[in-house]
């Protein structure tokens, strides 16, 4: 058995038993760590596949990103989960049933895949850097991410840009009474609404017109 | 023993049965099941990679690219929903979640 296939397998079966962890654990803190674990191999299983870029990408994007957000609302939640818990032997029928079942017919997909010998593209649309070439995974998805498939890139821009006003937009929440800096009325402050100019004799006091005028 | 395409495509289909699988089992915690999906796109995105590295196309790692930035979208908008929700009814059971039921 050589290096890689160690290594495969390594990243493999802790991939999936620490997927296996995420459902099954009680503690949803356990199960965000157990997804950062997930995550982190499923990274090295790319980085065997020679795919260096997507393999940074998934540890910057989930492990630092998308992880620590389902941590922070895990943590900040107070929820009592041992109750969210109950049912769980009641549903593990139905669930282990139909998860079987997709099982075996991906399985049933790929047997017929390798020994039926059906013929997938021949024909790449995005050319991969040719054998000898000192090109690396990073520059050559640079080269056609950024001119064949910039729309593409856009488009993935766009979601991102949506997503973060939608979750502002969702979580942000005024609350009465509390001062804050309101830029157009500040802009919209006239100096006549501001500012006024009184004739004082001399030897009289001035008090604001509201004031009441003092006794004798 | 050589690591061929058909491997990769065994863990992603154990990876993804788990996510379905765990959607059944944590019915009535959302946060789990949000955890489930990610687990599903991982899946995935570990065919699409598998794919793109034995065909030497390199169009699947930019599909890669997308799945994941839809995730990352997907998560942050259905945690805010999440916290939203929380705010106001106390509470993220997903049984509980029937308001809008005619």
């Amino acid at each position: 058995m050589n290096l890689v296939a160690a290594f495969f397998y390594l990243f493999a079966g802790l991939t999936v038993a620490s997927a296996f962890m995420v459902i099954s654990t009680r503690n949803p803190v356990h199960a965000v760590l157990f997804l950062i674990l997930a995550f982190f191999n499923s990274a090295g299983l790319f980085l065997l596949l020679g795919a260096e870029f997507i393999a940074m990408v998934l540890v910057i994007v989930y492990v630092g990103a998308v992880a620590v957000l389902f941590l922070f609302v895990v943590m900040m939640l107070d929820v009592d989960f041992a109750e969210l818990k109950g049912g769980f032997a009641q549903y593990l029928p139905l669930g282990a049933l139909i998860g079987i079942i997709l099982l075996v017919e991906l399985i049933l997909v790929l047997g017929a895949w390798v020994g039926g010998g059906v013929k997938v593209a021949s024909i790449p649309s995005a050319p991969g850097p040719a054998p000898g070439s000192t090109l690396t995974n990073t520059e050559s998805i640079g080269n056609i991410l950024y001119t064949d498939y910039i729309f593409y890139f856009e488009m993935a821009g766009l979601i991102l840009l949506i997503a973060m006003v939608g979750a502002i937009v969702l979580t942000l929440h005024q609350k009465a009474g509390v001062k804050r800096q309101d830029v157009a009325r500040q802009v919209a402050r006239t100096r006549d609404g501001s500012i006024e100019v009184i004739e004082v004799e001399s030897g009289k006091a001035v008090f604001p017109q509201s004031a009441k005028e003092p006794g004798p | 023993m050589e690591i061929g395409l058909e491997h990769y495509l065994t863990v992603a289909a154990i990876l993804f049965t788990l996510g379905v699988f765990g959607i059944f089992l944590n019915r009535k915690n959302v946060i789990v099941i949000l955890m489930s999906i990610e687990l599903m796109l991982l899946a995935v995105n570990i065919n699409l990679v598998a794919f793109s590295a034995f065909l030497g196309d390199l169009m699947g790692q930019i599909f890669a690219l997308l799945v994941l930035t839809v995730a990352a979208g997907e998560a942050a908008i259905g945690l805010a929903i999440l916290v939203a929700y929380f705010r106001n009814r106390g509470s993220i059971a997903v049984d509980d979640i029937n308001i809008m039921k005619g």
